[in-house]
Formats: C-alpha cells, structure tokens, sequence
C-alpha cells in the first residue's frame, strides 16, 4: 500500500493495534491474521511482531543459508518454516486434520492463510520479526518472506503497543 | 433505498465483506451511498461497528431470501 493511502486509513480510525505472533500453528496464525485485516481495514495502524514459533509463519519454507552451531542445525531441522508446514494446535491428527481444515476453508470460499498474509500487506499492515529469536535459531533476514518490513526487537514492539488501542499476544 | 454501487459479498465471511467493504468506499465520492450484500449472518453487527470506527454512516439493512443488504453513506474520515 503506498504511503499516502495508509495515512489515509489512519487519518479515519486514528489508533493502533498491536498483535505479538508467539505460537507457530495455523489456525493460531489465522486468527492474528483475521484481526489484522480487520483492523486494517477499520482504519486503524496495524502492527504484527513474530516472535519465537511464530517465525515459522514468515519463514521461507526453503530458507536456512545462515552460519548455524550444530544446535542450531538440529533445531533447524526439527522446527522448519513456511505456511504450508504449520499444524493445526489441535485435531491436526498427523496432518489429516490440518488437510480436512485446508479443505472446508476452500469450500467456504475463506482466504488461505497465504492470501491473508498478501492481503495483510496490501492493506498495510507491518510486519516485523523478532532479532533475537531469529539469533537464538541460526535465522538471517534471507529466511523470511518478503513481506516482512523489518527486522527488530522488543523496544520496538513496546514504543508502538504503548501507542495501541488494541494489544494481543497470540 | 437506492445506492450508487453495489458489493457482492455473498458466500464470503469474516474477513472478507469488511475488507472489501474498506477497499470498495475509497471508490466512491462523499455522500455516495454503498451497497454491501452478504449472507454471513455477522454482517449485521458487523457493518455497524465498521461503521461506528470509520465514521462511515450506516443506514440499514435489508433482510431478503436469506440475504442481507447493508447500506452505508460515505462520509469523510
């Protein structure tokens, strides 16, 4: 969205909402990202911090060119990133149940969590992946999808929450 | 009532009638009247509170074979 349109959009709701991505489940990565629409697009700034598993959700599903100790490269290997390897924090039934989930939000026409998030930029929305999380597993900046804004830690998160109307931590 | 565009929100849910509802207004000039039609019953509390935070005027709806039509006057923000 061009800088005019999103001050726009501020000029009609004024306030902000904050929502700290922690968990890395798809259904949990839905809702964060349904409110962030929402609110978007009632006019208000919305920012989105991912922090541990919930970098998962902005991964790049082939990432991983970074230095890594070999903690690191076995974390890696056991917590692998992008969208379409999230489960589903229950029911997911070894994938069975994300399928069937995938499956009747198709038939119900309700947008992918990959069209949420394309969705989530049009309208504006930041978003932001926590530093030292992605220090702590080996993560560069490469590793992430392009939507990320930038890159930062929690004094960022805390100047804009303590300007926000609305906070969560999902 | 009459408006000057219409929306077709039908068979689409939460998100997708208010988004598209935030995107389709910008279209329109001040004092336009939209046009949003629906089926997700949430429209009818939905479309108020947009309103109620954008300062877009609601001005009712209409309940007809399962369907809703919201109508929204734009007003600047």
């Amino acid at each position: 969205m061009a800088e005019t349109e999103r001050r726009d959009s501020l000029k009609e709701g004024g306030e902000s909402a904050t929502i700290v991505v922690f968990s890395g489940e798809l259904d949990r990565a839905l809702a964060a990202f349904n409110i962030a629409t929402t609110a978007a697009s009632m006019g208000m700034e919305v920012t989105m911090f991912f922090t541990f598993w919930g970098l998962n959700v902005v991964r790049k599903e082939d990432g991983g060119g970074g230095r890594k100790t070999s903690l690191q490269r076995m974390l890696g290997l056991l917590n692998r990133g992008g969208t379409r390897r999230l489960r589903l924090s229950r029911l997911n039934m070894l994938g069975g149940g994300r399928a069937a989930m995938k499956r009747l939000m198709r038939q119900f026409r309700m947008p992918s969590l990959e069209e949420m998030i394309a969705m989530s930029r049009e309208l504006g929305v930041r978003l932001i992946a926590c530093t030292t999380t992605m220090a702590l597993m080996g993560l560069t900046e490469e590793d992430f999808i392009p939507e990320v804004e930038s890159f930062a830690g929690a004094a960022t998160y805390v100047e804009r929450a303590s300007r926000s109307a609305i906070n969560l931590f999902i | 009532m009459k408006a000057d565009r219409t929306l077709d929100c039908v068979g689409l849910y939460c998100p997708m009638p208010i988004v598209k509802t935030s995107q389709e207004i910008k279209e329109l000039g001040e004092g336009d009247v939209l046009e949003v039609v629906a089926d997700d019953p949430g429209i009818k509390s939905d479309m108020p509170a947009w309103c109620a935070k954008t300062g877009h005027e609601f001005l009712g709806i209409e309940e007809e074979d399962g369907e809703y039509h919201v109508f929204v006057r734009k007003r600047g923000g």
